[in-house]
């Protein structure tokens, strides 16, 4: 190992797994002293395992962390803290009810015969903000302060007490332009005062206006490392989202005339604040693929395509009969269903069995009054238990003891035993193994065959290009290009996706 | 069918060891506990003084475990417990025939349990506070009902429900059970089990799935309301007058316990009526257990903490992975129905 005295922090072979997961495979990570490092990659990427491996608030697999040239091991946050590494969340995690001082000198005050000595911490307090250009009264309460004071003073304390490696985690979340800009100047002065700073942010523009390099993670797996000046953005969209420019032979020539009639149809469909009004018709048989980055509007189309999130704007026709999807319930009596990204929070019902969580959507479309017999419960589960391969003990099991990938199948099959004519999948392959991952994309694949008519939101761009007919992209909460036939291909959407990004810039 | 019989008595198998245990050690004390005797028709002994003392907690406890089933509390029931006796007891008076009487008092007993869960389901209060309300307004109205009296009345039919009994039990006692296994089929022979306990553990899943969520859980919250009508109608019927102040004073947190003794978690789904009926008939068989063995009555209290101590100690999570090390695999996941 080269002994590179401009490297503070060198992450190599890192490996981290989660049952049924495998959250990071062997990432390397440098950082130099005096570097803005981004740290990017769409959700489930495995940019916050990462840094909770770093920062000791996960226990890596394998690899090893050298500090200062010196292994190290932390074992909590606090300990990393105090061998130098600091993290400052995107929520801020500090006292609002206690003053800013406090807050930054919080467990290390200054003392006087046992007591806090709280002229002295007002002053060092004030001292130090002051090298942030701020000039601020440090009794006042933090909660009284705008969110990017907050997040200075976070960062602050952080420095303050770590001085080393600085973690920022989507500090600039919830910034408006001027506060991002500030907190670019200090973090820019930090840059000069040498520390290694890791920058982790959504945004695409703070990228390029503050990174010296940058490292894409793609499932788990380091896509690459590099400087972000020789990086155009296009690219590094294609390096986030996964193309590879080999794969570009994959032609999108697809089953787009096989498709039937027009039966759904959203016309200036919207809600205020959640997504623009955007128009949509789903042709029996048909799969349209959504694409966009995160926070583009993919999860918020799917939600008020199924009622979930009720519609405020527009009009929504099946076969022609205009129909009102205010709730969940009126969507599934209309033949809908909806397997939702984050399955732990809005899919399964963790203590129930297998089964029950397979009859559930059916059951509550019969109502409560005209229950499914045991014996029919039981066919359905094995049904459905066969029919996708869900792997489980058996069907008694509580479903929050089975891997992601099962959970994910178990929802499908929730849907499935309703015999949908509607589906909408937000993620359906997110964080689940590629074994499961192929079999779904099969799935998808077969029910369109039968006729069903589904919308699929994806992030891996490979995914869609198999199996859509057209692929919808999204930007800022809006449905900005429709691609179909020959135009579907990778780049084409890395394309819309960039050239979107791009006014920004 | 051979399943689901081993499946309960697996799940009761706890709580009837408790019971048997605080039974034995009363009779320990107080030799003759177990005795009965027949006079003009009707049982009598301390078991059946158990069974019928019992009967308000019992009936509460039943209401409570859907509520608590739905990760819901209802501290209201105390409360609503009085206002419905003081109706009950306001409309003898009046001179009422008894249909109308108990008409009033399960209809007043519906509209607090409406008005609770259209708190927590409409308005998405926590259930804690929504059900503050009405416990700490519940007694004043119950007051303005009576106003601000005893308010006695002697109308046999009422007396009867309190102080009567049908085929050799008790009124009360056959009253709680027939409801108990009423309400246990109802939730059990329909889909409404289920499509409970899918709320409790994920709302948010359930909505999505269609399930229609705020009407289950106004049900569920009506449903404990109507419980503790005729819980007020019991306890108003036994003293033959309403008393505003001191009716189900404390009791919806005995039916809370019961409900924990039964070993439906208060974070909400897998639960079971039967167990909490059996949690109800620990606390009561303790209560007079207390009083049967001539303890002093200072004592009193705190003896009853420390044995609700030692079965939520033995039915805690932690222990429980301990012990199943040395139990029979089955018992690892025994924790349902």
């Amino acid at each position: 190992m080269q002994a590179d005295p401009d490297i503070i922090l060198a992450a190599t072979g890192i490996c981290k797994s989660f049952p049924g997961a495998r959250a990071l495979d062997t990432i390397d990570f440098t950082l130099r002293r005096g570097e803005v490092h981004a740290l990017l990659g769409e959700n489930g990427a495995g940019k916050s395992t990462l840094i909770k491996c770093l920062t000791g608030a996960y226990h890596r697999d394998e690899g090893t962390i050298l500090l200062d040239n010196s292994a190290v091991d932390p074992r909590n946050t606090l300990d990393a803290q105090n061998m130098g590494i600091g993290t400052v969340y995107q929520e801020v995690n500090l006292l609002p009810n206690l003053t800013i001082a406090e807050n930054i000198y919080l467990n290390r005050q200054p003392r006087r015969f046992g007591f806090t000595a709280t002229g002295v911490m007002n002053r060092m307090a004030a001292d130090l903000l002051s090298q942030y250009g701020l000039d601020l009264d440090v009794s006042a309460a933090l909660g009284s302060c705008s969110v990017a004071v907050q997040q200075v003073v976070a960062i602050a304390r952080a420095v303050d007490l770590s001085g080393k490696v600085l973690i920022l985690d989507e500090p600039t979340a919830s910034l408006d332009a001027q506060e991002v800009e500030m907190l670019f100047r200090i973090v820019r002065q930090l840059k000069a005062r040498g520390l290694g700073i890791v920058f982790i942010t959504h945004f695409l523009e703070q990228v390029y206006a503050v990174s010296d390099r940058i490292t894409v993670l793609r499932n788990g797996r380091l896509v690459g490392v590099r400087d972000t000046a020789a990086l155009p953005r296009k690219d590094l969209v294609a390096m986030m989202l996964g193309r590879e420019l080999e794969t570009e032979v994959e032609a999108g020539a697809k089953r787009n005339d096989a498709a039937g009639k027009v039966r759904y149809r959203f016309s200036g469909y919207g809600k205020g604040g959640k997504i623009e009004p955007f128009d949509m018709e789903v042709r029996e048989g048909e799969v349209i693929g959504i694409a966009g980055l995160l926070g583009s509007g993919r999860t918020e189309t799917a939600e008020v395509l199924f009622g979930a999130v009720r519609a405020d704007k527009g009009t929504a026709e099946i076969d022609g009969q205009a129909v009102t999807l205010n709730s969940p319930r009126a969507a599934i009596r209309h033949g809908f269903g909806f397997c939702p990204e984050d399955r732990k929070i809005d899919g399964i019902v963790g203590d129930l069995p297998v089964r029950e969580n397979i009859v559930l959507a059916l059951q509550a479309r019969r109502g409560w009054s005209r229950p499914l017999s045991r014996a029919e419960q039981d066919r359905l589960a094995d049904r459905y238990i066969k029919a996708l391969d869900i792997r489980t003990s058996d069907r008694e099991k509580p479903i929050r003891l089975l891997s992601g990938g099962n959970q994910q199948k178990a929802i499908l099959g929730r849907w499935l035993a309703t015999d949908p004519s509607f589906m909408i999948l937000d993620e359906p392959t997110r964080g689940i193994d590629v074994g499961a991952h192929a079999e779904i994309i099969r799935l998808i694949e077969e029910l369109c065959a039968k006729g069903m008519s589904l919308v699929v939101i994806s992030s891996e761009l490979e995914e869609l290009v198999v199996y859509s007919s057209r692929v919808v992209v999204l930007r800022d909460r809006r449905h900005v290009a429709e691609l179909s036939g020959d135009e579907i291909t990778t780049s084409h959407i890395v394309n819309a996706i960039a050239s979107a990004e791009s006014p920004a810039s | 069918m051979i399943r689901t019989v081993q499946q309960l008595a697996l799940r009761l198998l706890p709580q009837v060891i408790a019971l048997a245990i605080v039974l034995a050690m009363i009779a320990a004390v107080f030799p003759g506990f177990f005795s009965f005797s027949l006079q003009n028709g009707r049982l009598y002994g301390s078991i059946i003084d158990i069974l019928n003392r019992g009967a308000p907690v019992a009936l509460l406890a039943i209401g409570m475990t859907v509520v608590i089933a739905t990760k819901g509390i209802d501290l209201s029931v105390g409360a609503v417990m009085a206002i419905c006796g003081a109706v009950a007891a306001a409309s003898a008076t009046h001179g009422n025939p008894l249909v109308v009487t108990l008409a009033l008092a399960l209809a007043t007993g519906i509209v607090c349990g409406i008005w609770n869960g259209f708190l927590v389901a409409v308005l998405d209060i926590q259930p804690i506070i929504a059900t503050l309300v009405l416990m700490v307004a519940g007694r004043g109205i119950a007051q303005l009902v009576t106003e601000g009296a005893i308010l006695t009345f002697n109308d046999e039919g009422l007396i009867f429900i309190g102080g009567g009994a049908f085929g050799g039990l008790p009124m009360p006692v056959v009253i709680w059970i027939v409801f108990g296994i009423a309400i246990t089929a109802l939730v059990r022979r329909t889909a409404l089990g289920m499509l409970i306990e899918a709320i409790g553990i994920n709302r948010r899943a359930s909505t999505l799935s269609g399930i229609q969520t705020p009407v289950l859980l106004i049900a569920a919250y009506t449903l404990s309301g109507l419980c503790a009508a005729i819980a007020g109608v019991i306890a108003a019927a036994d003293i033959r007058g309403a008393d505003a102040n001191n009716a189900g004073l404390w009791l919806e947190l005995d039916a809370i316990l019961a409900v924990v003794v039964g070993g439906t978690s208060l974070l909400g789904g897998r639960f079971s009526i039967a167990a909490s009926l059996l949690g109800a008939m620990i606390i009561q068989a303790i209560n007079t257990g207390i009083l049967l063995s001539g303890f002093p009555p200072e004592f009193n209290l705190i003896i009853k903490a420390v044995i609700i101590v030692v079965i939520l100690v033995v039915q805690s999570p932690k222990i429980r992975t301990i012990s199943s090390f040395f139990a029979r695999p089955a018992r690892q996941n025994g924790g349902e129905r």
